[in-house]
């Protein structure tokens, strides 16, 4: 056990803080679209998105241990995301690594690394949710083609995207739901798919259904062996839940949070003196650190050559429950003024909380609800028979 | 960066669960606990415990020992924990690193070879009081009397006060806060065991009337930062057994909701089961991760490792708690038999939680040391 880094490591960390030092000044403005493209640029000269991918497709070759390093050292600079594909970085891409043919891997790779365009996911079904191996949108195989028809639900994003990783159904098994599912990559301009924005409830519209009616997809498209796109979508559940489990941002949060607590007051005196709200902000800290620890324990075990597996679920699980407490905690605390948006003049940190309060459900929810995790824990790990 | 244990440390754990499992299983545990009069532990079992290393684990290798750090101890005591093996190995381990960090060299030589043999037994006499020991509570005075002091007062709630035969002592010297080494048989000394629901662990008081300690017996560093610093480790070394017996519960819980059949399935099938099982997992996944990390700290970051360790305890304790009474429930009426399992682990979380401190006192440090 030594939690200090090693002279490499260090030596990669003083150059990403170097890196920090000249290219993100202190007053930078993190919001302007020119800001973020050209810092994007300049990691992408650096070969630092996709960092620890293979450079035989593009990335940096470097190992996982540097990329995490590189994470840590952009979140404490509160630096711009490392790419803008959030999907074809965190999952979409590690799944064509693992499963894509080389061509697909030339050609989708180097996009994604670049922020090209967006990717979207299409599991989730009307009727599909948490069971989503039993999804019935529909493929036909005819000559080179697959002919989808059917429909996907809370798509994020799929509005402003321009590709989407898709589970289709081509073969029905009575006695094993997840054969037969297979995952096509699939233009999102290709004619017959319809998408319509769902507005959800912190009023925004992120999410969409996505129709298929007729779309013909050319099978060099397929990732993956027909038929096994369960496999495809384990790999990249994985890198999605542990792309939720994030730790960065909840302390993040921790610290504003602190901070609101000195600010807003309970009977006169800052509410950071009350035993109640302190004790219940130390846990906070100290489940936000577990989940850290729990991190690095789990890159240990990828270190010495463990794939990534259910213990990803371990992780997701802590950052919904932290993610909807905190949220709510921080409205709690600020009384009457708790229920003010951004606007109100009484609304704490520019209403930063009540966002907080309305959004959990994108980590929570998305990527698998809790007890979905609950049920991976206690069935795969500790081997509980399956419900 | 190494977040995991070494080759070596593995094959201590493994080598430790395979001597427990063997010698020590529940049945034995209880055997030995519930003996009418015992001290509550098994005297050929600590000889065995001495020879095989681990009483000395932390000592010096020039004072008879293995000279390890606080993560191999963890390792011990995870396991000492996961089976609820009643012995004063944990008050003696804690003896130990109270003397390597107050004790001279000269002090160390005199009494560590005893303590890694198995010949004296070890205890850190750290309260006065109900509450968790800081420095402020400590009050037995001790007075001037030539070259050393004349002690006068009771410890309570002293790790087994029944069978420890050296005990290390806090007390006033002047406006400072001093350690002694009382040893049993000393003139003025008495103790008494007290009767508790957790029988693998015994609590107790030594009463010191009139104990007279020579300057070599007042350890050489004093202050209240050694006094903290010892309890950091006593605290890391309890979360430990914690942790271990926590792990041992869920372990317990889980294979008997593969086997008990209700609705004719294994009851391990319902969420009501299934669901609390994942969430003793996740508890105890991370009171590991806490704790491995205040363990390190502890020897190879000491600015961190009173806050690392206030959390581990902090979360730990807490989390044991409900494990205890969580896999009671889960048992059904056998949990609430004297004859299951069950109820040895919900006993030793209670005899825990509050030992140097509960989740009150440590979040709230938590909190100070946080910047609140
Ligand atoms: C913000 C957001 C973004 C999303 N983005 C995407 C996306 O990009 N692509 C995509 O494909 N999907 C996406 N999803 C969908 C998400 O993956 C599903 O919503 C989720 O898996 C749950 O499915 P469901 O909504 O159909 O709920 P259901 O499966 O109907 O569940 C309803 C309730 O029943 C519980 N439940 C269901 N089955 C069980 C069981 N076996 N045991 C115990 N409890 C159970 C659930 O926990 C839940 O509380 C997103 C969701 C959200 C909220």
């Amino acid at each position: 056990m030594d939690l200090t880094l090693t002279p490499e490591e260090e030596a990669f960390r003083d150059e990403v803080r170097a890196f920090l030092d000249e290219n993100l000044p202190q007053d930078a403005n993190r919001a302007d679209p020119g800001f973020v493209a050209e810092w994007q640029r300049k990691l992408r000269a650096k070969r630092w998105v996709g960092f620890s991918w293979p450079a035989e497709v593009g990335g940096g070759g470097g190992s996982i241990m540097q990329q995490a390093i590189l994470k840590e050292e952009m979140a404490r600079r509160k630096a711009p995301p490392l790419g803008s594909c959030f999907m074809g970085l965190t999952w979409v891409g590690p799944a064509i690594i693992a499963y894509g043919s080389e061509e697909q891997k030339q050609r989708f790779i180097p996009d994604i690394l670049d922020g090209a365009y967006q990717w979207c996911t299409g599991y989730s079904e009307p009727d599909h949710g948490s069971d989503l191996g039993a999804l019935q949108c529909k493929a036909v195989r005819e000559g080179d083609e697959y002919v989808v028809n059917g429909q996907k639900i809370w798509t994020s994003i799929a509005m402003w995207s321009k590709w989407i990783i898709l589970l289709v159904r081509t073969s029905q098994h009575a006695d094993d739901k997840h054969q037969g599912i297979t995952c096509l990559l699939v233009p999102m301009d290709t004619p017959g798919i319809t998408v319509r924005p769902i507005k959800n409830m912190a009023g925004g519209a992120m999410f969409a259904e996505v129709f298929f009616d007729d779309v013909r997809v050319p099978v060099e498209l397929r990732l993956g062996a027909e038929g096994e796109g369960w496999k495809v979508t384990i790999t990249a559940l994985a890198h999605e839940r542990s792309g939720i489990a994030e730790v960065e941002s909840l302390t993040r949060n921790l610290e504003a949070l602190k901070r609101l607590a000195q600010k807003t007051t309970r009977g006169g005196r800052p509410a950071s003196e009350d035993p109640g709200v302190r004790a219940r902000i130390a846990r906070f800290e100290t489940r936000i650190q577990a989940m850290r620890m729990n991190g690095l324990r789990y890159l240990t075990k990828q270190l010495r050559g463990e794939p990534l597996g259910s213990e990803t679920s371990v992780s997701k699980l802590l950052r919904a429950q932290l993610e909807v407490e905190m949220g709510d905690f921080a409205v709690e605390i600020q009384g009457a003024a708790g229920p003010l948006v951004e606007g109100a003049e009484a609304a704490a940190d520019g209403g930063r909380w009540q966002k907080m309060a309305l959004s959990w459900p994108e980590v929570v929810i998305g990527g698998g609800t809790p007890n979905i995790q609950k049920n991976i824990i206690a069935e795969r790990i500790l081997g509980l028979p399956k419900d | 960066m190494d977040f995991g244990f070494t080759e070596e440390q593995e094959l201590l754990r493994s080598e430790v669960r395979k001597y427990l499992d063997a010698k020590c299983p529940l049945e034995q545990v209880r055997a030995i606990s519930e003996a009418e009069g015992g001290a509550g532990f098994s005297p050929e079992l600590w000889k065995e415990i001495a020879e095989l290393g681990w009483l000395g684990l932390c000592v010096p290798e020039v004072h008879g020992g293995a000279g390890l750090g606080q993560v191999d101890l963890v390792v011990l005591l995870e396991e000492t924990g996961r089976s609820l093996f009643p012995s004063p190995l944990l008050a003696t381990s804690l003896a130990v690193a109270a003397l390597r960090e107050a004790g001279s060299e000269e002090q160390q030589a005199r009494w560590l070879p005893s303590l890694a043999d198995g010949t004296a037994i070890g205890s850190p006499a750290l309260q006065e009081d109900a509450d968790p020991p800081t420095p402020e509570r400590v009050s037995l005075v001790g007075t001037p009397d030539g070259d050393g002091f004349v002690l006068r007062g009771e410890k309570r709630f002293v790790p087994d006060a029944g069978a420890a035969t050296l005990f290390v002592v806090p007390f006033r010297a002047g406006s400072e806060l001093a350690l002694a080494v009382v040893e049993r048989d000393a003139a003025g000394v008495s103790l008494e065991a007290w009767p508790g629901m957790d029988l693998t662990k015994r609590l107790g008081r030594l009463v010191l009337d009139g104990v007279r300690v020579g300057p070599d017996a007042v350890l050489a560093e004093r202050g209240d930062a050694v006094f903290e610093r010892i309890v950091d480790r006593a605290t890391a070394g309890l979360t430990a057994e914690i942790v271990g017996a926590a792990d041992g519960a869920v372990v317990l819980t889980a294979e008997y909701a593969k086997d008990r059949i209700q609705f004719g399935s294994p009851i391990g099938r319902y969420q009501g089961v299934k669901h609390p099982l994942a969430e003793m997992y996740v508890d105890v996944e991370s009171s590991k991760s806490l704790l491995y990390y205040a363990a390190w700290a502890l020897d190879e970051s000491p600015a961190e490792a009173p806050r690392y360790v206030s959390m581990a305890k902090a979360y730990a304790s807490e989390a044991f708690a409900r494990i205890g009474i969580d896999a009671v429930q889960l048992h059904g009426a056998v949990g609430y038999t004297w004859e299951f399992d069950a109820h040895l682990y919900l006993k030793r979380s209670k005899w825990a939680r509050p030992m140097y401190g509960d989740s009150d006192f440590h979040y709230e440090r938590v909190a100070a040391l946080g910047g609140l």
